[in-house]
């Protein structure tokens, strides 16, 4: 019993094709509805996906017991500076840190940094670097594990040594062929030693929410002993703009504060925020707290979700009422036939299945089509913007069965008014 | 005589509801039609003679009276087992031939076999055989688009034979032909009566009627006249 109705629907399905194939051009333009559906549902979660992913990899990169605070030039000063001979001063200071540690309750670890902008050599080579003066804590707090090789230490710290670890896409740029370790480059006269290589950075995009660094940074870093930077570079730092020097007096890049439990972070970012605003006049400092950051992301991607969700509903709501009415379209144009298969035995449950069948088919082939399209779509997309997508198997799944469900919703209609034709009438139907 | 009535209408009556106006199509018919008969019924349009068919095609039921096919009351059958009853125990031909245009001739004729559920390769091979029985072998595979009126009127003779029914039911089956063409459909008509198949055949033609071994008249839903050749 049971596989002669598997034989039976087989033939069913088989005469469906074969009404479909007759009208070839009018079942693609009908489906094509449910193929957009289907493939924008795909290719935009995939695109969503990604980009949310390369946001909150970033952002656990920073930490998310992290605060994580950043000198800023303050605006109304950038006017003037132009043609201003004294140096310009701003940004985090040793006292900020000092007052933090000591006001903040729960604030355990800060890891202070400075950045200096310089070619660095070796022999000839050069790389066009972001020199970052931080403390040998640093790869733990922000999630940065040293490759090969190792993180400058407690001792070099305090005797200001010449070491420094590159990054690791510096690395092979100066040091194509051996291993860095152990080798020297060179910074303007003074040389280091290289002890270690970072890990490659999560690559994080052109649009990045966070900047990895100051804005205008460049992509490659190099990390020496805070305390050796204060000794070779100063403090203040010249910067070469169209004809002119810039001075500027920066004691502090940047200051990664550690808050002991997860929970306080929003807490204690608040009280950094009162301490800085009460010992800076302008805002020239930056408060980043990853935490934050990825709720709102998380905000944003459920959001990015619900529409993302509507629009997949009602462009397949449109595509099946698009089915509807061919489907209604072709019951009446087939009347007829109705009516003959009706005087030749068959049930009204066939006729049902029969048209049922056809609409189904109809929608599942605008699923798979969509479906292709839209693995397709996701892939050009990382191929040309270098946009990360992330197809995630659960997506084309749901969005074939929905229109195949689809199908089945919009085809039922169509399939009763078939069978519920009085066969005489059908018969006598033009 | 009754015992091996292959039909048996007893008083049928059939009437529609067109809007607020009662047409009565048939006021009250008995008829019975043995087994090998070949009846003709005649009539002017409006007579009732295309409800009679429609009745005794199961295609509708009587609004009161007794209809038994074959010995089985089918005026008080559900839906489906009236489908059922078409498919196995009746063959029909139209005056239009009503075969479906996207499916080729063997697999016209296959239809009701197809809703019956017998097998693909059973149903394949009767209804080749057919086919070549009613003078279509070439044309297996064409589609009714492809064949003159007098071929597609064979294919539906065929389609109606496949199940091997006991009433072929013929609705002016010459209607839409030519006299030729017209001539060699009676003549397979005939073939069949000899063959022991009962048929019912409707139709206009006062010389085509002549052929059947029984004329039916009918006149205002009710038997006019009803005579034995």
């Amino acid at each position: 019993m049971r596989a002669a109705s598997i034989i039976r629907l087989k033939r069913t399905i088989r005469l469906g094709l074969k009404s479909l194939w007759v009208h070839r051009l009018r079942s693609l333009l009908t489906v094509l509805g449910i193929v957009f559906g289907v493939c924008s549902v795909i290719a935009m979660l995939a695109i969503g996906e990604g980009a949310s992913y390369e946001a909150q990899e970033q952002i656990k990169n920073l930490g998310s017991q992290n605060i994580i605070l950043r000198s800023v030039k303050p605006p109304e000063e950038q006017k003037v500076s132009g043609n201003q001979s004294f140096a310009l001063d701003y940004g985090l200071t040793y006292p900020d840190v000092k007052r933090i540690k000591v006001t903040i309750p729960g604030v355990t670890v800060l890891v202070p940094g400075r950045l200096i902008r310089e070619y660095v050599w070796n022999i000839s080579r050069r790389v066009d670097c972001e020199i970052m003066g931080t403390v040998p804590w640093y790869p733990q707090m922000r999630n940065h594990p040293v490759a090969q090789g190792r993180f400058f230490s407690d001792l070099e710290m305090e005797q200001g040594a010449s070491v420094c670890v590159v990054g690791a896409e510096m690395a092979p740029a100066l040091f194509p062929i051996e291993s860095p370790i152990g080798r020297t480059i060179r910074v303007g006269g003074k040389y280091y030693r290289v002890v270690g290589v970072m890990e490659p950075r999560a690559k994080g995009g052109k649009q990045s929410e966070i900047p990895e660094s100051a804005p205008g940074g460049a992509a490659n870093r190099m990390y020496i002993p805070l305390t050796t930077a204060r000794m070779r570079f100063g403090e203040t730092l010249m910067k070469r703009r169209s004809g002119s020097f810039e001075a500027e007096r920066v004691a502090l890049h940047e200051v990664t504060v550690k808050v002991a439990r997860p929970e306080d972070v929003t807490d204690v970012a608040l009280s950094i925020q009162e301490v800085l605003e009460r010992n800076h006049q302008k805002k020239d400092y930056d408060i980043i707290v990853p935490l934050e950051l990825l709720k709102r992301a998380e905000r944003t991607k459920k959001i990015f979700n619900i529409v993302l969700g509507s629009i997949a509903a009602i462009s397949l709501l449109v595509g099946g009422i698009g089915i509807m009415n061919i489907m209604l379209a072709s019951v009446t144009e087939r009347t007829r036939e109705i009516g003959i298969r009706r005087a030749l035995g068959a049930k009204r449950r066939d006729i049902i299945v029969q048209f049922l069948v056809e609409t189904v088919m109809l929608s599942g082939a605008g699923g798979i089509l969509g479906v292709v399209l839209g693995l397709t779509i996701p892939y050009l997309v990382t191929f040309f913007s270098e946009m990360k997508t992330i197809v995630t198997f659960w997506s084309p799944a749901i969005a074939f069965s929905i229109s195949a469900l689809v199908g089945v919703i919009f085809g039922l209609y169509p399939a009763f008014r078939a069978a519920n034709m009085d066969p005489v009438e059908a018969l006598r139907h033009e | 005589m009754s015992a091996s009535s292959i039909v048996r209408l007893e008083n049928v009556s059939k009437t529609y509801e067109m809007g607020l106006v009662t047409v009565q199509a048939l006021r009250g018919v008995s008829l019975h039609i043995q087994a090998g008969e070949y009846i003709s019924i005649m009539g002017p349009s409006g007579c009732g003679k295309s409800t009679l068919l429609n009745l005794l095609g199961c295609l509708d039921r009587p609004t009161s009276g007794r209809y038994l096919l074959g010995g089985e009351d089918v005026s008080q059958m559900d839906d489906d087992t009236l489908s059922s009853v078409r498919g196995a125990r009746l063959g029909f031909i139209f005056q239009s031939y009503n075969l479906v245009q996207q499916m080729t001739v063997v697999e016209n004729i296959e239809i009701p076999l197809y809703y019956q559920g017998r097998p693909e390769h059973e149903s394949r091979a009767r209804a080749q055989e057919l086919a070549a029985r009613v003078g279509l072998g070439e044309r297996f595979d064409h589609r009714p688009n492809e064949l003159s009126g007098g071929q597609q009127q064979r294919v539906a003779i065929a389609r109606a034979l496949v199940n091997d029914p006991l009433v072929i039911l013929a609705d002016e089956p010459t209607g839409n032909l030519d006299s030729t063409s017209g001539a060699e459909i009676l003549e397979v008509f005939d073939e069949l009566s000899r063959q022991g198949k009962t048929l019912i055949m409707v139709t206009h033609d006062e010389s085509i009627a002549h052929r059947a071994t029984r004329t039916i008249h009918f006149r205002d839903g009710i038997v006019e006249s009803d005579v034995r050749h």
